[in-house]
């Protein structure tokens, strides 16, 4: 990979530890390595009160529909940085992809939002420090690794539902995310949509828990994020 | 799809919900400012609860399902394997599209054998391989799609119908796997790999001026292909909330309709595939 991100570089970590829960220590690594985030272990649930600083995703299918609202918000942020100062050589047909997912992220954002109401989390913060936004290699490897990561969250996430209206509304952004990965992995190197780095040997994508992507996803967000109360299984 | 509002339901239930939040989170404000520890409003717990339908859990339902995908399965990876050994005839360009349905391929017949060792690992039997008519001619092989191994043009239609019509059929089987753990992810993690599917051959079928079609489903739009497959997908409406124009954002009904891919029900499925069955 010539045009490797501090995302993607992190995500490769990600990976390596498999679904398996994080022990303490890599997800303390994790959370210390992720600045902004705070991940609060369950041993730590006494300090579990409103931070005037921070969000906190809450419990049960509200705390997964923040999660997913939070996801959203870095999502649209980042689309919407990349067309008001579109980078060097974008083409028309990049733009007006781009100008979709962007529209598409929005979308979701707005969606949780509404639907979450009084129990939606705060708008957050992010950090785009590390992404050139002048520079294709730098938007679109930041756009994959964005979209990869949505998706296995999504997949991740499911299992933890339980209104399968919820569940079904998953459903239905996780695949537009899966669309728009694919979209922006052909930009990148044409054919390489579903290749080995997101799908195994039998033909699975993977799934990533929240503690895993947030750890990842927090290097984005100046926000403190607190997802202690989310449900885990 | 008949889709909830779950505050609003929750609001039918309790016409004083909000009231009760709202004061609830007036309360926790005034508790933080005063620095006591408080535990976060338990009302949203009720949620699960509230909606969440019993899954049936039994081997029956879990097996019925997969046997469903398994068909699916089966249909796509015969569909992928003859298209690999008639590359020449159908007129697949040797380089970069040759290597995507042959990758497409190996993924479809991996999910197939995934899905006959997870439902022999559930107690229950695999369905056998349909014969299939790619034609779409129920066995005379000269349906609508007789050229389907013999035009490139055609070859990606009838892809882009299987793959798309893939994603909805199990994002339409989703509810009644609510709380089914390691079968859910597993459906999961299939059903995002042939979102990325329709994904690519959409763009096949763009790059070769065959359809005007985005890696996405614009309103109900097929691009030539298929309709049935895309009736549903115009809706702009999720869980009673209008996306288009959201909150005053300027989100067209067509984003709108991009933005979330419907589910499709089993009997809309079987009637999709049935002339591809002999």
């Amino acid at each position: 990979m010539t045009n490797e991100t501090a995302l993607e570089r992190a995500m490769l970590v990600g990976k390596h530890t498999g679904v398996t829960p994080l022990s303490r220590r890599k997800f303390l690594g994790f959370a210390g390595a992720a600045s902004g985030l705070v991940l609060m272990a369950a041993s730590c649930k006494k300090d579990d009160d409103m931070n005037a600083e921070g969000v906190n995703l809450g419990s049960g299918d509200v705390g997964i529909l923040n999660y997913a609202y939070a996801l959203e918000q870095l999502e649209a942020a980042f689309y919407i940085q990349v067309l008001t100062t579109p980078y060097t050589g974008i083409t028309v047909a990049e733009s007006t992809h781009l100008k979709d997912i962007r529209d598409h992220e929005i979308a979701h954002r707005e969606f949780f939002k509404n639907a979450l109401g009084g129990n939606a989390i705060a708008g957050l913060e992010v950090n785009f420090s590390a992404i050139n936004f002048g520079s294709r290699d730098s938007v679109l490897g930041t756009a994959k690794a964005f979209e990869d990561l949505g998706v296995s969250a999504y997949n991740g996430a499911g299992a933890l539902i339980k209104s399968s209206d919820y569940l079904v509304l998953a459903g239905k952004i996780v695949s537009v995310e899966a669309r728009h990965a694919a979209l922006i992995r052909d930009l990148i190197s044409n054919g390489s949509f579903a290749n080995n780095e997101v799908i195994d040997s039998n033909g699975l994508e993977m799934s990533r828990t929240p503690a895993q992507v947030l750890a990842i996803a927090g290097a984005y967000v100046k926000t403190k994020i607190n997802a202690s109360n989310l449900p885990t299984s | 799809m008949n889709l909830h509002n779950v505050f609003g339901e929750l609001e039918k239930a309790d016409p004083e919900i909000y009231d009760r939040l709202d004061t609830r989170r007036h309360a926790l404000r005034s508790f933080a400012r005063m620095g006591s520890k408080v535990v976060l409003a338990a009302v949203p717990m009720a949620l699960g609860s509230m909606f969440k339908k019993a899954y049936g859990g039994t081997n029956d339902t879990v097996v019925e399902i997969l046997n469903y995908a398994l068909t699916l399965e089966y249909l796509e990876a015969e569909f992928y394997q003859t298209a690999v050994s008639r590359f020449a005839v159908i007129g697949v360009p040797a380089g970069a599209a040759q290597a995507a349905i042959t990758t497409i391929s190996n993924h479809e017949t991996a999910h197939v054998a995934f899905l006959k060792s997870a439902i022999t690992s559930s107690g229950g039997t695999p369905v056998a391989k349909p014969t299939f008519d790619f034609s779409g001619g129920n066995g005379t092989m000269a349906g609508p799609f007789a050229t389907v191994f013999t035009n490139y043009n055609m070859f990606l239609a009838v892809a882009q119908t299987f793959e798309d019509t893939g994603v909805r059929a199990y994002k339409g089987r989703a509810a009644e796997l609510v709380g089914g753990g390691a079968l859910l992810t597993a459906a999961l993690n299939i059903h995002s790999v042939e979102a990325r599917h329709a994904s690519h051959i959409r763009q096949m079928r763009k790059a070769n001026n065959f359809a005007d079609v985005k890696p996405w489903i614009t309103l109900k739009n097929s691009g030539g292909a298929p309709q049935a497959p895309y009736d549903g997908e115009e809706v702009t409406t999720q869980a009673g909330i209008q996306i288009t124009n959201i909150n005053g954002k300027a989100i067209s009904a067509e984003a709108a309709s991009e933005a979330f891919d419907e589910g499709l029900t089993k009997a809309q499925v079987l009637a999709i595939i049935d002339p591809f069955i002999v």
